[in-house]
C-alpha cells in the first residue's frame, strides 16, 4: 500500500466558540489522500465543502487536529507557505486571474507559485511560445488573446485560463473549487472534459468539489460525501464505478441536483 | 516666457509627487493619505540635513529615507495592525505634523544660504528657471526608469497582481502583506523625495507645505489618463509626469485670471474635481468630440 500523500486527522473548525451559536462546521473529520487520486466531493449547501478546501489551503485555521503532507506537519503553515505544493481553482472565474494583466503576465505569474519572486527581469517574450502551446490545449481559442487583458475574456476562457494556472506549474495537489459552477452548460462541460484529460494525463492529485452527481460520478476514482461537517461517505475503485446515480441520491436526500 | 518654465520646472518636480502616489492609488489601489505627512516630511529632513553639514544630494537622499519610513509604517498598520488603509494613512500623516516639527525645531527653516542641489555651477550658468527644468527632467528620468525596470521584474509583477486581485496573488504564494507595505514605502520615498526637491526649488520647508499635495498628485494622475485615454503601464507612468506639467499651466492660467496664491487649494480641488467627473460630462456635453473639432482644421 503506498504511503498518502497528503492527510487530514481528527479535523475540527469551530466557530463562535464560548457563544451560544458554538458549532463545529468541520467535525472530526479523517481523510487520507493517496497520489494520483482525484476525489469529487459532493454535499448539500452548508454540508463544509468550503470550509474543507480552506482548512486544507490553510485559509481556515483548525480547532483541533492534524495535517499532514508526506507525513510532514503543516498544520500551521500559511497559505503562502501552502502555495508551494498546493493550487486551487475558484468557483467565480473573477477569483483566479488578475483582470488588468494579461493573459501572458497571468500565466507568467502562476508559473512561479510559491517560488521566491526577485529583482530578475520577467522575461515574458521567452516564454511566448510554451503559453501558446499549452493554452491551445484548452480549444476555445484563448493562444490568439495572449496579449488581452484577462478581465475582456469570457467568462469561460477566463475559468480556461485559472485552469492552466493552476496547473501550469505541477501541484502536489490540485484543489477544483466547483470551478465549471459560473460557465453556461456546454462550456462547463468542454471545461470539465479538458479538465479531466489534464488530470488523467498528467496523474495529478486532486479534489474536487461539485454539484453534480453526474460528473461526480463519471471523474475521478473516488467519491467523498460531506454532510454537517462529516464525511458520511468514502467510496473508491470497483465500488465508486459500480456505483448509479439512484445510490448515489439514497445517500442523501436533500442534495440538489 | 519665463512663468512658462518656471511651471514645466514645478510640473517635472512634482511629477515625482505624482509617479510616488501612483505606485499606490493606481496599483496598488489604496487611498493612501500618508503622503500630505510625508511630503513635508522629505522637505523637512531635507533642509534639517542640509543645515546640519550634509551635502544637498545626501539630504535629498536621506528624505527618501525619512518619507520611506513613514510609508513603512502605514504599511504596517494597515496589513499586521488591520487598521483600514485610510484610516492609517491619516494617522501617519497626523503623528508626521509633530515629526516634522521635531525635525526642524520650528514651523519654517529658510535654505537662502545654504547650498541646494540647484546652486551647482551648471546649473547657475542657465537662464532663470531652466535650473528647476534640468534638474527635474534627470531626477523624473532616473525615476521613472527605475520604476518601469522594477515593474517588469518577477517582483514588480508580483507586485501589480496584488493591486490587481489580492486574493489570486495570495493563492500563487504571493506575499501580500509585503507588497504592500513595501509598496507604502516606495511610494513615500518618493514623495519624502519630491518634497526635498520643491524644498530646494522653493528656498524653504514649512510644516504646513503638507496640505493639499494628495490632491495636486491625484490631479497629475487624472489629467494624464483623461488626456492620454488608453495606455500601457509604462507609458501611463510617463503620463503622470505630463498631466503634472499640464497641471500647473492650469493654475497658471487660472491665476492669470485674477485668483491669487491663497486661492491655490480651492483650484486645486476644483480642478481634481472637474477631471474626475469627466468620464460623466464627456458623456453628457461630448467634450473630446468638441474640443477635438474646436482644434482641427475648418473643413
Amino acid at each position: 500500500m503506498t504511503e498518502p500523500i497528503f492527510e487530514l486527522k481528527d479535523i475540527v473548525v469551530t466557530v463562535n466558540q464560548g457563544t451560544p451559536e458554538q458549532i463545529n462546521i468541520m467535525d472530526h473529520v479523517n481523510l487520507s489522500v493517496f497520489p494520483g487520486d482525484f476525489i469529487t466531493i459532493l454535499g448539500s449547501n452548508g454540508a463544509g465543502k468550503s470550509t474543507l478546501f480552506n482548512v486544507i489551503g490553510g485559509n481556515i485555521p483548525v480547532t483541533e487536529g492534524q495535517i499532514l503532507l508526506n507525513g510532514r506537519d503543516i498544520t500551521n503553515m500559511s497559505v503562502e507557505r501552502r502555495t508551494r505544493f498546493l493550487s486551487r481553482v475558484f468557483q467565480d472565474p473573477k477569483m483566479g486571474t488578475a483582470p488588468r494583466m494579461t493573459v501572458a503576465e497571468n500565466l507568467l505569474l502562476s508559473e512561479k507559485r510559491g517560488q521566491h519572486r526577485g529583482f530578475g527581469p520577467r522575461h515574458l517574450k521567452t516564454h511566448m511560445d510554451k503559453f501558446h502551446e499549452i493554452t491551445s490545449t484548452m480549444n476555445n481559442g484563448l493562444e490568439h488573446r495572449l496579449n488581452t487583458a484577462t478581465g475582456k475574456l469570457s467568462g469561460g476562457q477566463r475559468q480556461a485560463l485559472s485552469f492552466l494556472m493552476a496547473t501550469i506549474k505541477r501541484p502536489d495537489i490540485l484543489l477544483l473549487d466547483e470551478h465549471t459552477a459560473a460557465l453556461d452548460p456546454q462550456t462547463s462541460q468542454e471545461l470539465m472534459t479538458a479538465t479531466n484529460n489534464q488530470i488523467t494525463r498528467n496523474h495529478l492529485t486532486c479534489l474536487m468539489i461539485t454539484h453534480h452527481l453526474d460528473d461526480a460520478l463519471k471523474y475521478g476514482n473516488r467519491l467523498v460525501v460531506l454532510d454537517n461537517g462529516k464525511i458520511s461517505y468514502d467510496i473508491s475503485g470497483d465500488e465508486k464505478d459500480n456505483l448509479t446515480k439512484e445510490e448515489l441520491l439514497s445517500f442523501f436526500n436533500d442534495i440538489e441536483e | 516666457m519665463s512663468i512658462i518654465v518656471s511651471a514645466i520646472g514645478q510640473g517635472l518636480t512634482w511629477g515625482i509627487v505624482g509617479i510616488g502616489l501612483f505606485l499606490t492609488f493606481r496599483i496598488l489601489d489604496f487611498p493612501d493619505m500618508t503622503v500630505e505627512g510625508t511630503f513635508p516630511m522629505g522637505a523637512a529632513a531635507c533642509v534639517a540635513a542640509i543645515y546640519s553639514g550634509a551635502s544637498p544630494l545626501v539630504a535629498t537622499l536621506i528624505a527618501f529615507v525619512a518619507g520611506m519610513l513613514a510609508g513603512l509604517v502605514t504599511g504596517l498598520l494597515y496589513t499586521k495592525g488591520r487598521i483600514p488603509v485610510l484610516l492609517a494613512g491619516i494617522l501617519v500623516m497626523t503623528a508626521a505634523y509633530s515629526v516634522n516639527l521635531r525635525i526642524m525645531g520650528r514651523a519654517n527653516l529658510s535654505l537662502f544660504d545654504k547650498p541646494t542641489m540647484l546652486k551647482t555651477h551648471f546649473l547657475e550658468s542657465l537662464p532663470p528657471y531652466f535650473d528647476s527644468v534640468v534638474l527635474g527632467i534627470i531626477v523624473v528620468a532616473i525615476v521613472t526608469a527605475l520604476i518601469i525596470y522594477f515593474l517588469q521584474t518577477n517582483l514588480g509583477q508580483a507586485f501589480i497582481a496584488t493591486g490587481d486581485n489580492p486574493n489570486m496573488a495570495r493563492s500563487l504564494g504571493i506575499s501580500t502583506d509585503a507588497m504592500q507595505i513595501m509598496g507604502l514605502g516606495v511610494s513615500n520615498g518618493l514623495i519624502g523625495l519630491g518634497g526635498a526637491l520643491v524644498a530646494q526649488n522653493n528656498g524653504f520647508a514649512d510644516v504646513n507645505m503638507g496640505i493639499g499635495v494628495i490632491v495636486v498628485a491625484l490631479a497629475s494622475i487624472i489629467i494624464g489618463e483623461v488626456v492620454f485615454g488608453d495606455l500601457t503601464m509604462n507609458q501611463r507612468l510617463i503620463a503622470v509626469t505630463i498631466g503634472s506639467i499640464l497641471y500647473r499651466f492650469v493654475i497658471l492660467l487660472v491665476l492669470k485670471l485674477g485668483f491669487n496664491a491663497n486661492d491655490l487649494n480651492l483650484i486645486s480641488a476644483i480642478v481634481l474635481a472637474l477631471f474626475m467627473m469627466f468620464p460623466v460630462l464627456e458623456k453628457r456635453f461630448r467634450i473630446r468630440h468638441t474640443l477635438v473639432k474646436g482644434m482641427s482644421k475648418h473643413d
